[in-house]
């Protein structure tokens, strides 16, 4: 009698009433996708759409940095499940309202054990829209939320260095092989764009650039000022675009 | 309550096998020490639920007490050997994981160990004879 993990099945009813989902993931770190997610997370309930934003990065949890949340303070209610807390008008959940901030070295099966867990007691109930930030990479982490997640809708974030180029055009290649539908954007452009090619070559919609912003550092920790940085300034344009290309 | 979430997926996963025509004998839950659940809570839902999903298997709660084996030095141990706050064995019920956030090895310090047994919930069927099993 082999053991089951119920887990995967809960998931699926925890997320089985949220419209759309949408992955940010990139191949590289240090490529802004933390921000992309929080912003894109935040332009969307500002246009009036229910979002949540998920956390998966179980080993280096970050995004409730960018909010500003001291996961000491803040916990999600316990009501079939447990009910993320809304900040700023999103439904945010993290592993660091576990963790407290704390080193978390997970190996191998550990970190699949926290994603499955984090995904079978989150209660999201109705949402539009679910933004996960995803760990960087193309590891078992990152694939494992492809697989768990449902019909997922991936936002590729990359920047114009070659690094970055080469490592997106994997990811692309990977999504474009399992049928995942695809978005491109291109962070911290410094010039003219130019993945709207690569765009175009892996059948992803390449929903814009977001410029350069070594204002957006200052502004960490405060919704308000996030939203009031260049950088929101050029993701509320892709924010937009995304939703309509998700028909919200 | 945060166990509602895990009899849900029990009871899902226990229908999926009943829709692929699986014909249960038993059902097994397994409620590892180190998640802490409520096993009162997980009894009464599902003594109420399964029946009704999979008439005449019999249901079974096990208890599997936590292990954990250090990378480091090889030793192994189990949560006795350590002290855990409220706060902190609340934290580790719902995500188990966050027990490397608050644990090292009793014996070398190191927080590079497994944990061998006792985890969280996880659930077995066996189906009845001359049939193949799920799971």
């Amino acid at each position: 009698m082999g053991s089951i993990d119920p887990r995967l099945a809960g998931a699926r009813l925890m997320l089985s009433r949220v419209k759309a989902v949408v992955p940010v993931m990139s191949a590289k770190g240090g490529v802004g996708k933390t921000l992309v997610a929080v912003l894109t997370a935040l332009h969307a309930a500002r246009m009036g759409r229910r979002v949540g934003l998920l956390d998966l990065d179980v080993t280096s949890p970050s995004a409730h940095i960018a909010l500003g949340v001291d996961p000491r303070r803040l916990q999600p209610e316990e009501r079939d499940g447990v009910v993320p807390p809304e900040v700023a008008g999103v439904r945010f959940m993290t592993v660091a309202f576990y963790t407290w901030d704390k080193p978390t070295p997970l190996r191998g099966h550990a970190v699949d054990d926290a994603i499955r867990e984090v995904l079978a007691v989150t209660n999201w109930g109705e949402l539009d829209l679910l933004v996960v930030d995803t760990p960087p990479g193309l590891r078992d982490e990152a694939l494992d939320t492809l697989e768990y997640l449902p019909g997922p809708r991936v936002l590729a974030v990359a920047t114009p260095s070659r690094l970055a180029r080469v490592g997106v055009e994997r990811l692309l290649a990977i999504l474009e092989e399992q049928g995942v539908d695809r978005y491109l954007v291109e962070n911290m452009a410094t010039g003219p764009g130019s993945l709207e090619e690569l765009a175009e070559r892996y059948k992803a919609r390449y929903l814009g650039r977001i410029r350069y912003d070594p204002g957006v550092e200052d502004a960490l920790g405060s919704p308000e000022k996030l939203l009031a940085t260049e950088m929101a300034r050029d993701t509320e344009q892709i924010a937009r675009k995304l939703l309509e290309q998700l028909g919200l | 309550m945060h166990e509602w979430a895990l009899i849900r997926a029990i009871i899902a996963e226990v229908e999926e096998a009943v829709k692929r025509g699986y014909e249960l004998e038993e059902i097994v839950v397994y409620l590892g020490e180190l998640q802490n659940v409520d096993r009162g809570v997980v009894e009464t839902y599902l003594g109420e639920a399964l029946p009704q999903i999979a008439p005449g298997a019999r249901v079974r709660y096990e208890t599997e007490p936590a292990r954990f084996r250090c990378r480091v030095c090889g030793r192994e141990w189990g949560l006795d050997a350590v002290e855990l706050d409220e706060a902190t064995r609340e934290a580790i019920h719902f995500v188990p994981e966050a027990v490397y956030s608050f644990v090292r090895c009793p014996f070398c310090g190191s927080r590079d160990y497994e944990i061998t047994s006792g985890r969280g919930v996880r659930l077995a069927l066996a189906v009845k004879r001359s049939e193949e099993t799920a799971g």
